[in-house]
């Protein structure tokens, strides 16, 4: 193997020396819990990592295979006695098999759209519009959001309807606010703009609500976190870059997502990854990061009275955490938001911080593990016996949603600030 | 390497979803927890004994090793290949059979993840108290092959204690059942206490029988501190010489003290040169009352702080502090071998004097911690590798604590086992006597060594 193939690992070479093989991330990978093979777990990667840069194996499709079974929801990480960064040293890997494979058709694809705006915006409206004549819709009687099933993804897969007009046309670049209250940028993320708009509406409503002015930059792309996970990290930086100049443009106290994923990806894995193989950027992107914000923790923040919130009807919810929630320390304030709106009762759940089994494009690759892990998601919200399962990632809440219904179960899925905009919003 | 009518038999026996000879599952399946790594020819994962029994055969009849394995989590290579062979994996017999809460016994198979059993027996208001640092992810099986300990030891014992009986695939390939389900058994051999803690050398298990207890009405757990590592070796004897026998007596030395403060800043005492943490279950009332009695009895000690937990989340934050030991000890140097002596408790302070001094002579950092109640502690010999010299300084050096364990009465494990890491000192715990009865006792039982050969015995 050439010393380029295994550039991207060499990086991180360091950091899987800290691995002792002890076995901890056996109890916490959701991957290794569906797969039950050693290379599924992050100790396995890792010590398959050591050897591609050892040059005794070889990118094939066996190390193509142990790689594509993590989430990178980051678990390993989180418990491990010595915190090797597996998250890391597996997008470094999937980079190496990228540059000495290619990418699959699948992720090439994926590059594609998430590169462009303009075919997100076509391939949206054209499936908004053919969407419903070629697919079967769920009444909305049924507490379900729409949905259509998939067939070419894999068996009864239901996604969600993508919405007629995305979230940033219906809306300009700059919503004026009262003077002296903060600025935010809004970093809107794919799933909000083009599938869960109402999820933008709410977040917009709220900090109306609370007097900010919020812009809107019309030149934010993907956050390109799906074009992480299947290596092609030339794409991410693309993303990133055009991210940063669409941000930057603007002078804001904050940039706020409504989504895990994107915060995830502007918080913490642009200066980590991008920034590590683009010095240049570095600056720039830690510069974004440290403004960087989850709504509800803003909205906490801020001083969001959730008194004034919610509708005041009775409802019981449980919350999941999405991975990148809990990797970045997010766990309290979504609670505390939903446990002091009036009519609200929150449940915990058992696993409330385990992965729902999305992993990005893991979900599109290994579909029955995926939705193995979930089954174990379903039982733990259907348990809790409440109406709603509520959490802060418009990706997890696809999963959830999909989850749900192959297990025959009507528990709505929300965003927290949908819930905390009913009463704002009516 | 095995031949290919060898490896069509075995995927005969085990179905081809149950075989895999890839490299990335020879890579994954040839480490464990010491940093060793030896690539087998072929991995099983069979699914009963009966296709364990039928691997054995054929492993006979072809001569080829078969290494037995659970989670790989072991600290002395035990389930490592050397040498080559087949690695037969008994995570995919992971069932809890039953749980008799009339007799007080459960039977399970030996992939079951040992807090997935404890937290199954909990449920029915039943104690299964072996508690290893690994018990997240290690196995059953595992646990009875080293003979795991734990915490509780001091009070419950280890594995062993709990093993009523179990179903054994000898190394020829017989299925045997040894002990029982009954508290008293004098007939014949016991062979389950000869299986506990055989490293996976004389048979693989695929069954267990444990006994269980009844769940503990409450704990207590307490942290406290010292201004000597004798006042808190005193206190142990101290409290056991008092009939209190706590849960939990865990340790940590002053060096170890210093990691921990160093990396999470936890606010320690500037006099604190030794902590102990002191658990005691039971009933409610007792437990408090034990509280108090401790309390007064270590006060003359050099105790300069005393912590007890109102409840649960107190109880884990008193926890923390020995759980933080771990990932603080790689700032001190990156590289460590985890050495696991035992001395009679009351010589805790004097194997801690005699490290110290094998410390200055071969100037490499030891951090101490472990379970003082019951005299077993973890030495760690904290080294960088990369720094030339530093291994074999510390080989010299593991031999000399190693010595100071065993002139004090002690062994040179107490929880982790042989394995390939510990052989080559056994001749300095075991005389060419007792090697021999044991060279014995693997030659009847198997007599073409397939078994995990090369393990344990030099």
């Amino acid at each position: 193997m050439t010393k380029k193939q295994t550039d991207p690992l060499e990086r991180v070479a360091q950091e899987m020396k800290k691995c002792v093989k002890c076995g901890a991330c056996r109890a916490n990978c959701p991957a290794f819990g569906t797969f039950q093979r050693e290379p599924a777990t992050a100790r396995g990667k890792v010590a398959l990592a050591q050897h591609l840069v050892k040059g005794d194996i070889t990118l094939d499709d066996g190390t193509y295979s142990a790689m594509s079974k993590c989430l990178l929801c980051g678990s390993c990480v989180d418990k491990c006695p010595n915190q090797v960064p597996t998250d890391e040293i597996v997008i470094a890997a999937r980079e190496a098999l990228a540059q000495r494979r290619g990418l699959t058709t699948f992720h090439k694809a994926v590059g594609q759209v998430i590169k462009n705006r303009k075919l997100m915006n076509f391939g949206a409206l054209a499936a908004a519009v053919l969407g419903p004549v070629f697919f079967r819709k769920i009444p909305s009687t049924s507490g379900l959001r729409l949905r259509f099933p998939m067939p070419f993804l894999g068996g009864s897969r239901h996604v969600p309807q993508i919405a007629k007009k995305p979230f940033m046309k219906r809306h300009p670049e700059i919503i004026k606010g009262e003077p002296g209250k903060p600025t935010i940028v809004f970093f809107v993320g794919c799933m909000t703009n083009f599938v869960y708009t109402e999820i933008g509406e709410a977040t917009l409503a709220l900090f109306r609500h609370l007097g900010c002015t919020v812009i809107i930059p019309q030149g934010q792309q993907c956050c390109g976190l799906p074009g992480m996970s299947g290596g092609d990290l030339e794409t991410v930086r693309e993303l990133a870059e055009q991210n940063l100049a669409a941000i930057e443009k603007h002078e804001a106290d904050y940039v706020m997502t409504a989504c895990a994923t994107c915060g995830g990806a502007l918080h913490k894995l642009y200066p980590l990854v991008i920034g590590k193989r683009n010095p240049e950027l570095k600056a720039r992107l830690q510069a974004v990061a440290d403004k960087t914000v989850d709504a509800a923790v803003l909205l906490q923040k801020l001083g969001l009275h959730p008194e004034e919130t919610g509708t005041g009807q009775r409802m019981r919810v449980t919350y999941h955490d999405p991975c990148h929630h809990r990797t970045a320390g997010i766990a309290k304030q979504p609670r505390t938001l939903l446990t002091q709106t009036p009519g609200l009762e929150l449940i915990e759940m058992d696993g409330a911080d385990r992965c729902c089994g999305l992993g990005g494009t893991f979900n599109v690759y290994h579909y029955e593990s995926s939705l193995d892990i979930n089954a174990g998601k379903s039982k733990a919200i259907i348990d809790t016996g409440a109406d709603a399962v509520v959490t802060g990632c418009p990706g997890c809440i696809m999963q959830l949603s999909d989850g749900l219904k192959q297990a025959g179960d009507k528990t709505r899925v929300l965003h927290t600030v949908e819930l905390l905009a009913r009463k704002i919003r009516r | 390497m095995l031949d290919a009518r060898t490896l069509q038999q075995l995927t005969d026996i085990v179905g081809a979803d149950n075989i895999a000879t890839g490299a990335q599952d020879l890579i994954c399946y040839g480490y464990d927890a010491t940093q060793m790594e030896f690539l087998p020819d072929a991995v099983v994962h069979p699914e009963s004994a009966e296709q364990v029994s039928r691997i054995l055969q054929l492993a006979n009849k072809e001569n080829v090793p078969v290494f037995p394995r659970g989670a790989g989590s072991g600290f002395t290579g035990g389930a490592l290949p050397k040498g080559g062979g087949v690695v037969l994996v008994t995570t995919r017999m992971n069932r809890i059979l039953r749980i008799d809460t009339d007799n007080l016994v459960a039977e399970v198979e030996p992939g079951v993840v040992t807090e997935t059993f404890q937290m199954a027996v909990e449920k029915l208001g039943l104690f299964y108290p072996p508690d290893p640092a690994s018990l997240k992810f290690s196995t059953l099986g595992g646990n009875v092959a080293e003979c795991a300990g734990g915490p509780r030891a001091v009070k419950y014992g280890v594995t062993k204690d709990f093993v009523m009986g179990l179903e054994v695939v000898l190394p020829t390939g017989a299925i045997i059942r040894t002990g029982g389900e009954t508290v008293k058994g004098v007939v014949g051999y016991d062979l389950t206490k000869l299986l506990c803690g055989s490293e996976g050398t004389l048979g693989i298990i695929t069954k267990i029988i444990f006994k269980l207890l009844p769940y503990p009405d409450s704990k207590k757990t307490m942290l406290t501190v010292f201004d000597s590592i004798d006042g808190a070796a005193r206190a142990v004897s101290t409290i056991i010489k008092n009939k209190i026998i706590p849960t939990t007596l865990e340790f940590m030395d002053h060096a170890t003290l210093t990691c921990v403060e160093r990396r999470f800043n936890l606010g320690m005492p500037e006099s604190a040169r030794a902590v102990l943490l002191i658990e005691v279950d039971g009933d409610r009332d007792l437990i408090e009352k034990q509280a108090g009695q401790i309390h007064k009895l270590i006060e003359p000690l050099g105790l300069v702080q005393f912590r007890v937990a109102k409840d649960a989340a107190e109880s884990e934050e008193l926890w923390r502090v020995r759980r933080l030991v771990s990932p603080s000890l790689r700032d001190v140097n990156p590289d460590k071998f985890n050495e696991d002596i035992v001395v009679p408790r009351s010589k805790v302070p004097d194997v801690i004097r005699r490290i110290e001094v094998i410390q200055k002579r071969y100037d490499i950092p030891i951090v101490n911690f472990g379970h003082a109640g019951d005299g077993n502690i973890h030495v760690n010999i904290m080294i960088d590798k990369s720094v030339p010299g530093q291994l074999e300084k510390a080989h010299e050096a593991i031999k000399e604590v190693f010595q100071a364990a065993l002139d004090l009465g002690g062994t040179m494990s107490g929880e982790h086992g042989v394995g390939l890491a510990k052989q080559p000192y056994i001749p300095l715990e075991l005389n060419a006597d007792q090697i021999t009865a044991m060279k014995a006792i693997k030659a009847a039982l198997d007599p073409n060594n397939i078994l995990n050969p090369g393990k344990m015995l030099p």
